[in-house]
């Protein structure tokens, strides 16, 4: 499926005095060698890459084909939501009305873009339940930051110091991470045998220096917290906020929101749930929704409409913002995305997206337990769900072996070993705008994979065959770090030697 | 319309799998209180309808294709090559995932290393992460590095710091209750009074806020002094003509890499750029790409250091980081590719020149008053207007003119009420700048 030939590197296909770039001619006079002191200028120039603009095309151009997309086919990595991003938000993000916008811009200049994002926190706050938006984060981590300092900016109003806030066990490495650069101590929370917040544990952790709750509902493990307005309850008790991450908010769109099970702050992955393309790694876009009493604290400023001059503006607040958390105003590009997808799907369609993502999922599920267990079978699985390759490691292939043997059948693997808590976990994710074939044929190749376990245990253990390269030496990568490259580099062709168990968490 | 391709058969076929006899009851783990039947926005629309809607909106807005930019501060409008976002809108990479499964993500990988390769060129430093948020939360993430590497909390910001990215890191600096000082600047623009003692990091923009040349290799010196770290907030576009900051003295470099590549996107998608040395690499944040070979002996590249990072170490990450702007970070090297060594310097020699012009011009012809005249600036540079400058801004857009930025804005306090920033890039004409300057003379007489 994709090109297996190598590419070179841009630097290898670099000649001396070629050049894509074009300038326009210098119509005004040169300045003076004297404008930059002798100290601060250039000695050496950096060695950049002389091709000519055909070259580039084809280098990355090649390049791609040796990358694995959506648009190329099935890509179920659990937590990941990585659905068919449509192209008409493409389209709209290019509009030069959108695109070449400078955000400094006079508000009088920027009407409709300020419009669109007016319209859009609407649009939020009816998904989640909640009163007030930012834009400003870049990216879900980036949004539970905002979220957390937007907690503790709260809680220090109130002249009130907290130490702790709790996460579950099973929850994304992102939350103790933002938890901690926010200032507090990561308090973990069991799972219980259900796979769901263990109660009589929270129980034991609540207490008045507790700032708030972090969680995502369905959690990580793809099974909804029924007992939520419990747990809301709980830590509301105790002067505590509750943080809903919406890394899973795909599953709920349209049935419930997080405001009504008692959230006061929600961010929402819309480079999930709203179809913008993961380009790679980003840019997304964490746009960050609150209930009204901590509405105050948002960064600042606010799109809002002024309806006394009819006027979209930017909203300073009262002075008790957090300030910034971004160079300007958030990903734009992807909030003009995210808002033609909503436009686009309405009400009507976005009950589809949670409609159809739990429909698949529990359909591939009912098509894979016969030869997977299910990491928490007493549950019902929501928009995602949890294998367990204990079975298979026990006959000699560990889910890595199943994830990269899936690859020479053409899909991208699911998760694997996320969440921590599951031993061999393989965490699917199919997403509403998969068809049956397209589930049906995964099904398919996962059961042969797991056929092939005592069939041609081979295969599995040197797969991927087909890829663009074969398992990479990650243990060299990091031992003998070459993170750029050099002219006089050159890889060495010896055999890598086999690596042990790769079990990091892939999400 | 939406974009789920199930037939009523299908779902029928599916639910008769699952055995369960309708969708609703795939929700009835919902607790019957918290369910609600729908959303309270308008029903959804045609693909037709929709562009024709967001057109409309796009048309309420008057684009830097609307009026002649001469508007900065943190984003600028360089010429973006059409063969970036020709490669770049290919959906191989536009929809594929961050890069965790090597065998499928050599085209993402491999532009990443070859994107960290240029960065480390261009910033003289040894090690380039994969991209972060912006030049804002780059600064924030660099702060976290200085503070991490020093085991200390004060930081010392030198000089005129764009008040945008200042804010980004006192907005994060809290959660970690950093003590942030501002040294202010001198009559010549620059920073000055700069005291390092006991600091994690000593933090200076290069061209600062003002356009003006910082002297790095005195702040390197102070900072160093006092065991500090000195973070360098560089332009890249000025590479090809200023020295790399790592060879003057910075120990991070970290920028706003939107000038390469990356429309003006009313503030974003941009690219966070940053770049340590080698000392420094297991405190970098983010992504990190490493060459290696595969079982066959064939080069492979992958994510690496990743015991840094937030999905394995947890609490005790570098950073928060997770999802990026990949794809703007590869937009920043296939421009730089495109412009090459050549390039770079005609750019910078450009940008250099136009501003020159362009600020020469307007003393000349509009009565403006160059500020810190003396000191070196590159493609920005303040000037006082005799009339106020949001006046002035306003007057030229009715010519067709965005007219820079007026200082008050961003820094209300600082005596720059009648200041008016200005950004000359290589795309700027002759013929456009005279335009302005005329309109500029105009509006100061008329608006006065």
């Amino acid at each position: 499926m994709l090109n297996t030939d190598d590419e070179k590197l841009v630097f290898e296909l670099s000649r001396p005095g070629r050049r894509a770039f074009s300038m326009p001619t210098l119509d005004v006079p040169a300045a003076p060698k004297e404008a930059i002191p002798k100290q601060l200028s250039r000695k050496k120039p950096p060695m950049l890459p002389e091709v000519a603009e055909r070259d580039l095309v084809r280098h990355y151009t090649r390049l791609s084909q040796r990358n694995y997309g959506i648009d190329l086919g099935f890509y179920p990595l659990g937590s990941c939501s990585m659905k068919y991003n449509p192209k008409l938000a493409e389209d709209v993000a290019a509009m030069p009305g959108f695109r070449r916008l400078h955000p400094l811009q006079p508000e009088s200049q920027i009407q409709g873009a300020l419009r669109l994002l007016v319209e859009l926190e609407q649009a939020l706050c009816a998904v989640t339940g909640m009163e007030a938006v930012t834009f400003q984060p870049a990216a879900g981590a980036h949004g539970e930051l905002t979220g957390l300092l937007i907690m503790r900016a709260f809680h220090e109003h109130n002249n009130d110091q907290r130490k702790r806030v709790i996460i579950p066990d099973s929850a994304h490495g992102t939350n103790p991470a933002s938890v901690r650069l926010a200032g507090y101590e990561v308090s973990e929370v069991a799972s219980d045998r259900r796979g769901l917040v263990d109660l009589d544990a929270l129980e034991k952790l609540i207490g008045p220096d507790v700032a708030g709750l972090m969680i995502t509902n369905p959690n990580t493990l793809g099974l909804f917290e029924e007992n939520i307005e419990r747990i809301a309850k709980m830590i509301h008790s105790v002067g505590g906020l509750l943080y809903y991450d919406g890394a899973n908010l795909n599953a709920i769109v349209g049935r419930c929101r997080p405001g009504d099970m008692g959230f006061d702050i929600v961010h929402m992955n819309l480079h999930k749930t709203f179809a913008t393309p993961h380009g790679g790694g980003g840019p997304g876009a964490g746009p960050l929704s609150v209930s009204a009493r901590l509405a105050p604290f948002l960064p600042s400023p606010r799109p809002a409409f002024d309806a006394s001059s009819g006027r979209y503006v930017w909203a300073e607040g009262d002075g008790r913002s957090i300030g910034r958390v971004h160079s300007f105003h958030g990903n734009f590009g992807i909030l003009a995305r995210a808002s033609s997808y909503v436009r686009a799907l309405g009400a009507d369609g976005l009950r589809h997206v949670s409609d159809y993502a739990v429909l698949n999922a529990n359909y591939l599920s009912a098509k894979l337990t016969d030869a997977y267990e299910l990491a928490f079978p007493d549950s019902q699985p929501m928009h995602e769900f949890v294998l367990t390759a204990r079975k298979q490691k026990a006959r000699g292939a560990r889910a890595m072996d199943v994830a990269k043997r899936i690859i020479d059948y053409g899909f991208h693997p699911p998760t694997v070993y996320f969440p921590l808590v599951v031993d061999e976990a393989m965490m699917v994710e199919p997403t509403e705008t998969e068809s049956i074939e397209t589930l049906d044929a995964f099904s398919d190749a996962m059961h042969t994979v797991d056929r092939e376990i005592d069939e041609n245990p081979h295969a599995l253990h040197e797969a991927p065959l087909t890829a663009p390269v074969s398992r990479p030496d990650e243990a060299r990568a990091a031992r003998d770090l070459r993170a750029r490259w050099h002219p006089n580099h050159h890889a060495d062709a010896h055999q890598a030697s086999l690596q042990g168990p790769e079990d990091k968490p892939s999400i | 319309m939406d974009f789920a391709p199930h037939t009523a058969r299908d779902v029928e076929t599916m639910l008769a799998t699952i055995g369960v006899s309708s969708v609703d009851d795939l929700f009835n783990v919902i607790p019957a209180a918290l369910r609600v039947d729908g959303l309270t926005i308008p029903n959804g629309h045609a693909e037709a309808e929709v562009l024709r809607e967001m057109a409309a909106l796009a048309a309420l807005n008057k684009s830097a294709d609307d009026l002649v930019c001469f508007m900065g501060a943190g984003a600028y409008d360089h010429h973006v090559p059409s063969m970036v976002w020709a490669v770049l809108s290919r959906g191989e990479l536009a929809t594929s995932y961050t890069p965790y499964q090597p065998e499928l993500s050599q085209g993402v990988l491999q532009t990443l290393f070859e994107y960290q390769t240029m960065i480390c060129e261009l910033t003289g430093l040894d090690i380039s992460n994969a991209g972060l948020y912006d030049g804002g939360s780059g600064l924030a993430e660099a702060v976290n590095l200085a503070v991490g590497a020093t085991k200390r909390s004060r930081v010392v910001v030198a000089g005129a710091v764009n008040p945008l990215y200042a804010g980004v890191l006192a907005t994060q600096g809290a959660g970690l209750s950093l003590d942030i000082q501002a040294t202010g600047w001198g009559s010549d623009g620059r920073a000055r009074d700069v005291d390092a003692e006991g600091a994690a990091a000593v933090v200076v923009q290069q061209p600062n806020l003002f356009g003006v040349l910082e002297d790095i290799p005195k702040l390197a010196e102070i900072a160093h002094a006092a065991g500090a770290r000195l973070i360098v907030h560089q332009d890249l576009t000025a590479l090809g003509v200023l020295e790399a900051p790592g060879a003057l003295g910075a120990d991070v470099v970290v920028s706003e890499g939107q000038p390469f590549g990356n429309h003006l996107n009313f503030g974003g998608p941009y690219a966070g750029v940053i770049a340590c040395r080698t000392a420094d690499v297991r405190r970098l944040p983010g992504r990190l790409v490493g060459e290696t070979v595969d079982r066959n002996g064939k080069r492979a590249f992958v994510l690496t250091l990743q015991a840094r990072e937030q999905h394995i170490r947890r609490e005790k990450a570098t950073s928060n980081i997770c999802t990026n702007q990949t794809l703007n970070t590869l937009a920043v090297a296939v421009a730089l590719a495109w412009f090459g060594p050549q390039g770079l310097r005609e750019l910078g020699e450009q940008c250099i020149a136009r501003a020159h012009y362009t600020r020469d011009r307007l003393v000349e012809h509009a009565g403006a008053e160059a500020l810190f005249q003396e000191t070196p600036i590159f493609k920005e540079f303040a000037v006082r207007l005799p009339a106020d400058p949001a006046a002035v801004c306003e007057y030229a857009t009715s010519e067709g003119f965005l007219a820079g930025v007026p200082l008050s804005r961003l820094m209300p306090n600082a005596d720059l009420d009648d200041a008016l920033l200005v950004a000359v890039t290589e795309k700027r004409s002759r013929e456009e700048i005279d335009a302005f300057v005329h309109v500029i003379a105009r509006a100061c007489k008329e608006v006065a």
